[in-house]
């Protein structure tokens, strides 16, 4: 559990982008004079992750999370920096640091669109040198896990979204990856389909101690399955830690539902100095600190007349949608 | 770079079989559509053209239509699907897997010509029934030279395809030079006219390119014309020679200016 299965030191990525001004002169223009810009989306990254860890990348459109997923799986070269992962340079593409990996992209597909997935299935476990029947032997634990047996003898493109989903996963883990690099696994999913796809994972990483490497903008899929979150503005870690420990350190206060017995004592509940989040008639929601909470309490019980209280932290979606805009956290 | 083995080779020519079939329409209209040597033998033989070259009727209008054949056997469009897989991010996922890419285009376009087999052989029929006289069956020995220089003619056309695909990875619209080489393939492979109607200055430059590779040598092999076997097959493995280490300096280079956009 303590082996770094991935190193990342002083990494930097940055592309030539060139743009072009709206409207016929500014077409005239870059027809015969391309403006380019080089922008640099990673600076520096700095990251080691323990071999059955699961790690979820934040941040806003365009910080650079799914770039790092990218060059981690050899997608793309790096412009500076040294890595490793699995003891592989990632760029090289070994057979056997493929071997190792999966990439997962909730809006690319491997699948072939015309044909049953378990076509794409045999065609996959024959490049990643598994015999036909080990591979069926895999299909069939897969399919029974991600649910989805009734399913393989039909044309992809005749597969609902979550099917289709589900049936990328299987063709992705046929070679049993040991590193998972998922991006948006879960987009476009409906609830239910989001709920089997992380637990999914959460078996499999049980089952295989298999990394997974995860962005997504469903706070839901990270508070679930990562314990540990790296946050990404602009291309610089602002945060690589544990999720609650984030959550304490961004949000330090707690909310507090309470609901009076009268009208009279909302009213005079509502003056007396609390930060009021919310008010509906009898029942004030108020924001405290963390570290008042008791002293709080025992003033509300001891001035107001109150029926009942529900003491909440205020929603995940809130405190991360707040530090994905921040230079540091 | 290249981890295929015979199981990977099957599975993958046996898949792509299962996507084409699914094609087999737009397949067989294709086949249709690649008649153009019965046009040109047309012109040809209604104008007396051939007398000019001393080539009968017969002998021209088998040479059409062996450039048919060759042409349904040799016809590579890899540009087209790889510039628009590696524009839409689509060639993320192979890129990550123990096999190049190019082996799924290289088994698409085997797979196909194996589904415009049957199509092939039901125009030649037709043709057959339309020109009894030009009836002919080729010795096994020619026949076999012929399928193995066609096979080479399109190894040839997949490997400069494939590099000006690469080029995608710089310029994005990478077809647009493919189109270049359209002309020259057109004219100067042997599918308007046999090479050797063209005057003796320029066939003399003709022949160090790939161009009269592609249809003429070919299909003078099957249809029985006087051609040069060992020149012919020397020029194809050059070619290939020549062009392999430039597609794999490409290749290798053009993956690293790689972005992955669009995914």
């Amino acid at each position: 559990m303590d082996e770094n299965i991935i190193q990342v030191t002083n990494l930097s990525k940055s592309f030539d982008i060139s743009s072009k001004k709206p409207g016929l002169k500014g077409t005239l223009k870059h027809f015969f004079k391309r403006e380019t810009k080089n922008i640099e989306v990673l600076k520096n990254i700095n990251l080691k992750i323990k071999r059955g860890e699961i790690v979820g990348f934040l941040g806003a459109n365009g910080a650079g999370k799914t770039t790092i997923l990218k060059i981690l799986c050899g997608l793309i070269y790096p412009s500076k920096g040294n890595l490793a992962v699995a003891g592989y340079l990632p760029y090289k593409r070994k057979s056997n640091f493929l071997k190792n990996i999966t990439l997962i992209m909730g809006q690319k597909q491997q699948l072939i669109w015309d044909l049953p997935p378990m076509e794409s299935f045999y065609l996959n476990a024959a490049i990643y040198d598994i015999n036909k029947s080990e591979a069926k032997k895999r299909i069939k634990k897969l399919s029974n896990m991600l649910e989805i047996e009734k399913e393989l003898y039909i044309p992809v493109r005749k597969l609902s979204l979550g099917q289709r989903m589900k049936a990328e996963l299987l063709a992705a883990l046929i070679h049993k990856p040991n590193i998972l690099f998922l991006d948006e696994p879960t987009l476009g999913l409906d609830i239910n389909a989001q709920r089997n796809l992380r637990k999914f994972l959460q078996i499999y990483n049980k089952e295989t101690n298999a990394t997974i490497c995860l962005t997504s903008h469903y706070m839901k899929d990270i508070t679930s399955l990562c314990k540990r979150v790296i946050c990404i503005h602009e291309g610089c870690i602002t945060y690589d830690g544990k999720l609650d420990k984030l959550l304490k350190k961004i949000s330090p206060v707690k909310d507090i539902l309470i609901i009076c017995k009268t009208d009279k004592d909302a009213q005079e509940l509502s003056k007396s100095g609390f930060i009021i989040k919310n008010k509906n008639q009898k029942e004030i929601t108020i924001t405290i600190k963390k570290d008042s909470i008791k002293f709080t309490l025992n003033e509300i019980i001891n001035k107001f007349d109150i029926e009942d209280l529900y003491i909440n932290e205020p929603p995940v979606d809130e405190i991360i949608g707040n530090i994905l805009v921040k230079e540091k956290v | 770079m290249f981890n295929l083995n015979k199981n990977k080779l099957t599975t993958l020519l046996k898949v792509q079989y299962s996507n084409m079939l699914e094609y087999r329409v737009e397949i067989a209209l294709w086949a249709i559509s690649g008649i153009i040597p019965f046009f040109m033998l047309n012109i040809w033989t209604s104008n007396n053209l051939n007398e000019s070259i001393n080539l009968s009727n017969v002998m021209l209008s088998r040479y059409f239509l062996s450039a048919f054949f060759v042409r349904q056997f040799s016809v590579v469009w890899v540009v087209f699907t790889f510039e628009e897989d590696a524009l839409l991010g689509k060639i993320s996922p192979y890129l990550i897997q123990p096999l190049n890419p190019f082996f799924r285009y290289f088994a698409q376009h085997i797979a196909e010509q194996i589904t415009r087999f049957p199509f092939a052989i039901l125009i030649a029929l037709i043709f057959f029934l339309l020109n009894p006289e030009s009836i002919w069956i080729p010795s096994l020995g020619l026949f076999l030279l012929s399928c193995l220089s066609t096979f080479l003619s399109f190894l040839i056309q997949f490997l400069i395809q494939s590099i000006i695909a690469c080029l995608c990875f710089w310029t994005e619209k990478a077809s647009s030079i493919e189109r270049l080489l359209f002309i020259p393939t057109l004219f100067l492979s042997g599918l308007l006219a046999p090479v050797i109607s063209f005057p003796e200055y320029v066939k003399s430059w003709i022949y160090i390119t790939p161009f009269p590779y592609l249809i003429d040598f070919p299909a003078n092999l099957l249809s029985g014309n006087n051609t040069n076997l060992i020149a012919g097959f020397a020029m194809q493995i050059i070619w290939i020679s020549v062009l392999f280490p430039i597609f794999k300096k490409t290749w290798s280079l053009g993956t690293k200016k790689y972005t992955a956009m669009g995914s």
